[in-house]
């Protein structure tokens, strides 16, 4: 089987210096990666460049699979939208039949766990977490068959965090996508992924991977947690990921 | 759907027209001033203000007065219209294209430079004395305000929503459509509610300089004839003229696209 997402030697940089160099990653259909790395290795960059939004400078993407979406940090929603106009915004250019629309968005709100009563409201009237629902409903309502997940639960607490990562691992269970999660968060990695990819501490190439025993959503807690423990002590691979160089950010 | 359509239009209108009691306390401060330096000053300084609003009322109802009235309305809608068009197309451009925005900026600079009366002038020598003059210099006051919020406001958009849109599969033309021209509506709005009452005032100035009619010729003539209520009255009917013009046509259109601002507003202090 072929390959969703093929990254090969792609490199990048901003203003003639170098963030990115050597990228090599494949992800297979189905399969959840988490790309996880220290702040400012350009964790972000090579999630825009897989999706498209950035030119590399250098290197080849392959991308086989027929429809993407993606979940940034920021719930990036239009203002002056209602919530349901919102997750609407994304099948306008999807191709699917306008009068499934209604039921499509109403599908991916429940997805999401986004209450139908609030699908009139405009993004000012909705808090961050419901916010985040509706762009991943957003997401979901293409049915994509690859996601990019940019960092999306940075910036929500650590309850909401967790929902919002259950939500996640049910979503891609149940419509099996693949996706590539950004994130820096080793515990997060860990919950959500087939398998994690470490990127150097540089941008200068993909440090390493690790698979993760069995499926996402069927690990015990207990497990992620001491795993996490030990990737963070003994994983010589990990030993970097909680280094930050912000002077070095782009 | 219909039913809530005209439900939500009837609310808003309803709480536009309640919000109006501020506009009608304003109105009745400045009366009240008006009738304290009319007892202090006498009436051919500062004429009564029923004695005004009588003569602005009369005058209305004239098909004369009426047809002054839409001369003026007409030539400054037009040079609105042109203003608006001039000013938002080179900004929208200005602000994809920084070369552009360096070239037009010192250029601004330059027209702004020049004293409105004295494209009056020059505009009078090459087109004469009628509707064109006044049409051409609206177009050289008002373009600057609405060019530099055009251009300021697609500089500064919000490009985390053009990605988002590239994302799910919108084109150069699907992105200024419908992410960047309605994050740029909302500091233009204002602007063009400056650029409105701007096209009034120079419509008015540049008809009475070139002796054009409208509403600046009926002042030259009250001013010649000594006629301070006529001129206030004159006074009088182009501000409504251009409050009419105003609510009429821009802040619905603004209501309209900003309906979401009102939903941020919490109960008590809509405005």
């Amino acid at each position: 089987m072929s390959a969703a997402l093929d990254l090969r030697r792609v490199g990048h940089a901003y203003f003639g210096q170098s963030v990115l160099k050597g990228i090599d990653l494949t992800i297979a259909p189905g399969e959840v990666v988490a790309l996880v790395g220290p702040s400012g290795s350009g964790k972000s960059t090579i999630a825009q460049i897989a999706a498209g939004l950035t030119e590399p400078r250098e290197g080849r993407i392959a991308r086989s699979y027929t429809r993407h979406a993606m979940v940034f940090q920021e719930p990036r929603l239009l203002p002056w939208a209602t919530a349901r106009q919102n997750i609407r915004f994304a099948l306008r250019r999807s191709g699917l039949p306008r009068r499934e629309w209604e039921e499509r968005v109403a599908g991916a709100a429940a997805l999401a766990e986004f209450d139908a009563a609030d699908l009139g409201k405009y993004p000012v009237e909705l808090s961050g977490g419901m916010r985040q629902r509706v762009a991943i409903a957003r997401a979901l309502v293409v049915e994509p068959d690859f996601v990019f997940f940019d960092e999306p639960f940075t910036a929500l607490d650590v309850a909401l965090k967790r929902r919002m990562q259950d939500l996640v691992i049910a979503a891609s269970r149940a419509a099996r996508f693949a996706a590539l999660f950004i994130t820096h968060d080793v515990t997060e990695a860990i919950r959500i992924a087939h398998r994690i990819a470490v990127l150097d501490l540089r941008g200068q190439g993909i440090a390493g991977t690790r698979s993760l025993p069995g499926e996402p959503g069927t690990r015990e807690e207990n497990f992620c947690f001491i795993l996490r423990q030990r990737y963070l002590a003994e994983d010589p691979l990990f030993r970097h990921i909680h280094d930050v160089d912000e002077r070095r950010r782009p | 759907m219909v039913a809530a359509f005209i439900r939500d239009r009837a609310d808003r209108l309803l709480h536009f027209l309640w919000s109006g009691w501020a506009g009608v306390a304003a109105l009745a401060l400045l009366a009240a001033a008006w009738q304290a330096g009319h007892e202090r000053w006498g009436g051919f300084i500062l004429p009564d203000p029923l004695v005004t609003v009588r003569t602005a009322w009369t005058l209305a109802l004239s098909p004369d007065a009426q047809a002054v009235l839409w001369l003026t309305g007409a030539r400054a809608l037009a040079g609105f219209a042109l203003a608006a068009a001039a000013g938002v197309l080179i900004g929208i451009a200005a602000g994809y294209a920084p070369a552009v925005m360096r070239l037009a900026r010192p250029l601004l600079t330059v027209i702004l430079g020049v004293p409105p009366i004295a494209w009056i002038v020059l505009a009078m020598m090459w087109f004469g004395t009628n509707g064109t003059t006044v049409a051409v210099v609206i177009l050289i006051s008002a373009t600057p305000v609405v060019f530099v919020s055009a251009a300021e406001a697609i500089a500064t958009r919000d490009r985390g929503l053009d990605d988002m849109a590239e994302v799910f599969g919108h084109g150069l033309f699907g992105r200024f459509w419908h992410v960047d021209l309605r994050q740029a509506a909302a500091p233009l709005f204002p602007a063009l509610a400056l650029a409105l009452g701007t096209a009034f005032k120079v419509a008015v100035m540049a008809e009475m300089l070139a002796n054009a009619g409208g509403i600046g010729g009926a002042l030259a003539r009250a001013r010649a004839m000594l006629d301070v209520p006529e001129a206030l009255a004159w006074v009088l009917l182009a501000v409504v003229a251009l409050l009419v013009v105003e609510y009429g046509l821009i802040r619905p259109f603004q209501g309209e696209v900003e309906r979401w601002r009102r939903a941020a507003q919490p109960w008590g202090v809509k405005r």
